[in-house]
């Protein structure tokens, strides 16, 4: 492999893990946090890519789409929290389990209903409809674009969680949900911006994705079992955790498609397989007793 | 699974229905039944791990695949056609895959198990669909169907309808009492045991990851038998049997029926299987109608169909 051809695996693995993490910071913090097992956060992703491909259609303009989608998601997030998840806080994982792939379905029925069974594309924003040169390769300005605009949010999430007062009541909840409501703090509205926020993020990573990999019906399943992978092999409940798992996980897929083609699409459950054999908790999951 | 006596006579009933519904003659019914009664099988041997032992695997359907899968390869590599030596030998796989992937999912807990038992069987899913010799992602025909023959006179033929579906039925009573033994046997209640409280059983001296381990394998191996009959019903496999949406599958068939009663799972599947063949005539929305039941089942019957029948008959 030459050193160019290295260095755009290398970028290509690197934005593949930050889309992934835009996705499974959500589902990190919903199950940690909320306690939830979401089978639906997939359908969130593939929501937001179909929003994209919709409204890009109609306002001609992706970033049109993202600034309308993203609170329509966020909006969608908070009724879907309100009108079934919270139902779901009293109930063990399995109840959840079940009743997250009962929405998943629907969620695909109505995308089916919606905007059909076809793969439509998304067109590239023309600004960024170019390529940088990278050696002998090059690689689309868009990818760098999605990489950056990842890594923003990435680092904005930091700072909330790590340095506001609404960031510390969410990691005060991760480890201890029944003592923040019992220091006065108003858990519900807490779950129910923390779920939305979720979901917008997933929807934000769909949008973000849908010019690249365009838009196709399952494709929320695909992402959503991957996002589990990245949260368990970070350790549930862990920002940091699902940074370094999405990062794992996006250049085990990128390397193993280059270096071991016939059997690539395994390497992301046999890098989680290891992790977990060697730290049953994921790499910065909290020990039993410490829960 | 304490079934009341109007209970247990509906269960009788259901398994003399199923055993004259040859009688019928109806070639779709036939398999119908015949593929309800395998998921039957699929989901109880579930039921095992997560209805009593408390060990809830997304990866189930690997044995389910790689017994069909085994069978496959026997019957077309090695012409091998006599039950009596593919049925053990394919199980005998199931089992020991069982045993390897268990021993070592056993080491994670909660999620974490679920999520590793998840990479096995995406592992082999992938494997299988992307490894040229192993037929690929469009899956292979198994060339004949078993069937025993004993001094030049063919005892059974599995390639035939009825003698294929009466098979099923008696793959299905035998697993169900067998399964109704081991949980009701000390072994079944040691399982109980550490789904309540593994650290009280562990104390109380009992081996509980030996356990665990035992019960993952007769899951597994139950579950191989399953997919053993699946290939002889359809003649083809491919790797969307090993697919995380079987796994999935299997699961809310299970807890959709009622986890922990052996008999729940097996309504699962019926009403599963209704479902998907009359909902898809009924509405082209019919997934959106499965995907309701099963939230309308999760909100107001906790304890799944089963715990219907139970508060219903005492």
């Amino acid at each position: 492999m030459t050193l160019s051809l290295f260095a755009l695996q290398l970028l290509n693995g690197v934005e593949y893990g930050l889309l992934l993490f835009l996705v499974s910071s959500g589902l990190t913090l919903i199950f940690g946090v909320l306690g939830v097992l979401n089978f639906a956060h997939g359908s969130f992703y593939m929501l937001g890519a179909y929003l994209a491909y919709w409204l890009a259609e109609r306002t001609g303009s992706l970033l049109a789409a993202v600034l309308v989608g993203v609170p329509l998601m966020f909006l969608a997030g908070w009724a879907v929290e309100r009108l079934a998840i919270s139902r779901l806080y009293s109930r063990d994982h399995l109840a959840q389990v079940l009743f997250t792939y009962g929405m998943v379905l629907v969620f695909n029925d109505l995308q089916r209903t919606l905007f059909g069974n076809e793969v439509h594309g998304v067109a590239t924003p023309p600004a960024l409809a170019f390529s940088l040169p990278l050696g002998m390769q090059s690689w689309p300005a868009y990818r760098a674009f999605t990489s950056a605009a990842c890594l923003c949010v990435a680092l904005g999430l930091r700072q909330v969680i790590l340095h506001t007062r609404f960031g510390m009541r969410v990691r005060a909840g991760a480890s201890n949900r029944e003592m923040v409501a019992a220091l006065g703090i108003d858990v519900r509205l807490l779950l129910s911006i923390l779920f939305s926020a979720g979901a917008a993020l997933a929807a934000l990573a769909g949008m973000l994705a849908a010019p690249l990999t365009t838009v196709y019906p399952g494709m929320g399943e695909g992402v959503l079992i991957v996002s589990f992978v990245v949260v368990v092999i970070g350790g549930i409940g862990s920002i940091k955790g699902a940074f370094c798992g999405a990062l794992l996980v996006g250049l085990a897929d990128t390397f193993g498609k280059v270096l071991l083609p016939g059997v690539s699409s395994a390497m992301v459950y046999a890098v989680m397989a290891v992790v977990l054999l060697w730290r049953p908790r994921g790499l910065f999951g909290q020990p039993v007793e410490a829960r | 699974m304490s079934l009341s006596r109007r209970g247990q006579a509906g269960l009788a009933a259901g398994a003399v229905a199923l055993a004259l519904l040859p009688l019928l003659g109806d070639r779709f019914w036939l398999q119908f039944a015949g593929k309800a009664m395998i998921t039957c099988i699929f989901a109880m041997s579930l039921d095992l791990l997560v209805g009593y032992a408390g060990l809830v695997s997304l990866g189930h359907a690997a044995f389910f695949g790689l017994a069909a899968f085994l069978l496959a390869g026997l019957t077309n590599q090695f012409g091998l056609l006599n039950p009596a030596a593919t049925l053990p030998l394919c199980l005998g796989g199931a089992a020991l895959a069982a045993l390897l992937i268990g021993w070592l999912s056993l080491r994670a807990t909660g999620v974490y198990f679920v999520m590793v038992t998840l990479a096995f069987t995406q592992m082999l899913f992938y494997l299988f669909s992307e490894a040229p010799g192993l037929g690929g992602s469009d899956g292979i025909y198994v060339a004949e169907r078993p069937r025993l023959v004993v001094f030049g006179r063919t005892l059974l033929d599995l390639g035939d309808r009825i003698p294929a579906y009466l098979a099923i039925w008696t793959a299905l009573a035998l697993v169900f009492f067998f399964l109704y033994r081991v949980v009701r046997a000390p072994f079944g209640r040691v399982l109980v045991g550490i789904r309540v409280n593994e650290p009280r059983m562990r104390t109380l001296g009992y081996p509980t990851r030996r356990y665990k381990l035992a019960a993952f394998i007769i899951g597994g191996t139950l579950a191989g038998l399953a997919g053993y009959l699946d290939a002889t019903l359809y003649g083809f496999v491919n790797p969307a049997l090993f697919g995380w949406r079987q796994s999935g599958l299997v699961l809310v068939t299970v807890l959709l029926g009622g986890k922990g009663t052996l008999y729940g799972p097996m309504l699962g599947a019926f009403l599963l299987s209704l479902l998907e063949h009359f909902g898809e005539r009924v509405t082209p929305h019919w997934n959106a109608l499965i995907g309701a039941v099963v939230m309308a089942v999760v909100l107001f019957l906790p304890g799944g169909l089963a715990g219907l029948l139970r508060e219903k008959h005492g």
